[in-house]
């Protein structure tokens, strides 16, 4: 099990670790994966009035590789608009985190949860 | 880490041990051009004779700490080895008697892959599920045996959750029903004392690494009386009666006699010792929330302690506690997703199938790794429960197998 050392840093340390209120207007949350296959994510946005994501905050059960994963996410989001969080695609994360083949998943689950995220906001506000 | 070292802690002894120094000084007398490096197969010269002298008193050495006799043990490459020969040389030897093997779920993958090898042969397999603490139920087992089983094998002390099967009782129900009884005892022999003079048992395989002793070597126990028979797998010069070909490793034969020499001298005050310690390491972390022994506790081998913390992922935990060498009962560091199929067997939920870990302590094990251990374990818990969504839902009080989760 040899880690890249920014799956390190992020594991270690890492950001944005956090619950908001599902319930408030404001807040997209996106869960994703599931316990019997060992990962799950949940990706939390705040939006402002201007369709900006103004905060994130993620908790996720799953690998260190699940875990940088969900964590780069939320920095990335920040200050993002919905559509431009929406495309931000698993292979960047995973690239930047140089996550192996066996990997690749848990950045596809983080994909997988910003669009949970967003969808979510989008429907309080339909 | 243990400071003197600088090296993680060892709580894998289950996967390997060191080969004790007792055991190097011996092995040693067997290498260079200076020590008995002979064939003990040959038979013209006194390299030869001296090199099966070794040979025949590491026999007696193995057969003294199970109660059999030198003439029953058959030298292999290690205990992977002794189960394929124990299942497919009897299974292939019996097979016109019938072709019905009973195991169970949670045997070693050894035994396992030899059954499944045998049922691409045509033979059919019973696979018993093992009751919630592991063991196996004698009445479901019984039930299974049919008119065309030749061949029961299960294991005496399981490799991950350590519990104890009673092969008394089995190997009793097999002789009733004139089926051969094979155990795989890697993880028994020389941690349970043992007496197959006594015990019914036909076949029983040992390894030399589990207990002190070198890589690469095992050996498997043939009775002689009534005579057990078994198809070779290994062909060649017909060494070992014929059972399994192949020049015997003179040096690596030495050092599993004398590993097996010394348990059988240490095996009562190191269990003693391993017990204490095993409590100590339970007394550390039981009072934690939600933490769960995997496998019964009191038919459980001294060295062995399997918990699984719930909400907690195996590899992430394994990740933050990188001091200490220990292996989770999941799998998912070997780039399979599957959790422990074992834990499975057992009927554990995939949450906590997920979350196991496996301590093994050995001969070398000390309190102050204990302690250490305990202090680590308790702060890596804690620092991903803080970030497990499944722990605040726990917490919440929201019962997470109500929820449809898309299986990925």
């Amino acid at each position: 099990m040899a880690y890249g050392e920014k799956v390190l840093d992020h594991y270690e340390n890492p950001r944005n670790v956090g619950k908001f209120d599902h319930n408030e207007l404001d807040i997209g949350t996106g869960m994703v994966g599931a316990p019997a296959c060992g990962d799950v994510m949940r990706l939390q946005i705040k939006v402002n009035d201007a369709g900006v994501i103004e905060d994130a905050v993620f908790k996720t059960y799953g690998c260190g590789s699940a875990i940088a994963s969900s964590s780069l996410l939320t920095e990335w989001v920040k200050g993002k608009t919905l559509d431009e969080a929406k495309a931000i695609k698993n292979t960047q994360l995973a690239e930047e985190l140089a996550l192996p083949p066996v990997k690749i998943h848990c950045s596809v689950l983080a994909e997988d949860a910003i669009n949970a995220a967003v969808e979510d906001y989008r429907k309080k506000h339909a | 880490m243990n400071e003197k070292t600088n090296k993680p802690i060892y709580l894998d002894y289950s996967a390997t041990t060191p080969i004790d120094e007792r055991v190097v000084t011996e092995m040693i007398k067997y290498m260079g051009p200076e020590g008995v490096f002979g064939n003990p197969a040959s038979r013209s010269h006194a390299y030869g004779w001296t090199a099966e002298k070794a040979v025949e008193q590491a026999r007696q050495q193995i057969a003294d700490l199970v109660g059999a006799d030198s003439r029953e043990i058959i030298f292999t490459s290690g205990a992977t080895e002794s189960d394929n020969l124990a299942i497919k040389g009897s299974a292939h030897f019996n097979k016109k008697r019938g072709q019905h093997i009973i195991t169970c779920k949670t045997e070693h993958k050894a035994v396992l892959d030899s059954c499944r090898q045998l049922e691409r042969e045509g033979y059919e397999v019973t696979y018993l599920d093992p009751e919630e603490n592991g063991l196996v139920d004698l009445e479901k087992l019984k039930a299974a045996m049919r008119d065309d089983t030749t061949l029961v094998s299960i294991m005496h002390v399981n490799n991950e959750i350590g519990v104890i099967q009673d092969i008394e009782a089995i190997g009793n129900a097999c002789r009733e029903r004139k089926i051969i009884f094979h155990v795989d005892a890697a993880q028994s022999a020389g941690k349970i004392p043992m007496n197959l003079e006594n015990l019914p048992v036909d076949l029983m395989s040992f390894s030399a690494h589990k207990i002190y002793g070198p890589k690469g070597m095992g050996a498997l126990y043939v009775q002689r009386k009534p005579r057990v028979r078994l198809e070779a797998q290994m062909h060649g010069g017909g060494h070992e009666r014929g059972m399994r070909s192949g020049t015997l490793a003179t040096h690596q034969i030495v050092g599993m006699g004398e590993a097996f020499r010394i348990a059988r001298e240490e095996m009562a005050t190191e269990n003693e010792r391993l017990i204490t310690l095993r409590n100590r390491l339970w007394d550390g972390l039981k009072d934690m929330e939600e933490v769960y022994i995997n496998g019964d506790i009191e038919q459980r081998v001294a060295g062995n302690l399997n918990i699984s913390f719930n909400y907690v992922e195996g590899e992430s935990l394994l990740m933050a506690l990188k001091d200490l060498a220990i292996s989770s009962g999941s799998a998912c560091t070997s780039a399979s997703l599957e959790p422990s199929y074992v834990l499975r067997a057992l009927g554990r939920n995939d949450e906590l199938a997920h979350s196991s870990i496996r301590f093994s302590m050995g001969r070398y094990t000390t309190n102050e790794d204990i302690d250490t251990t305990i202090a680590h374990v308790r702060a890596a818990v804690e620092k991903l429960r803080d970030l497990s969504p499944l722990w605040d839902m726990y917490k919440d009080g929201v019962d997470i197998s109500s929820i449809e989760w898309a299986a990925h």
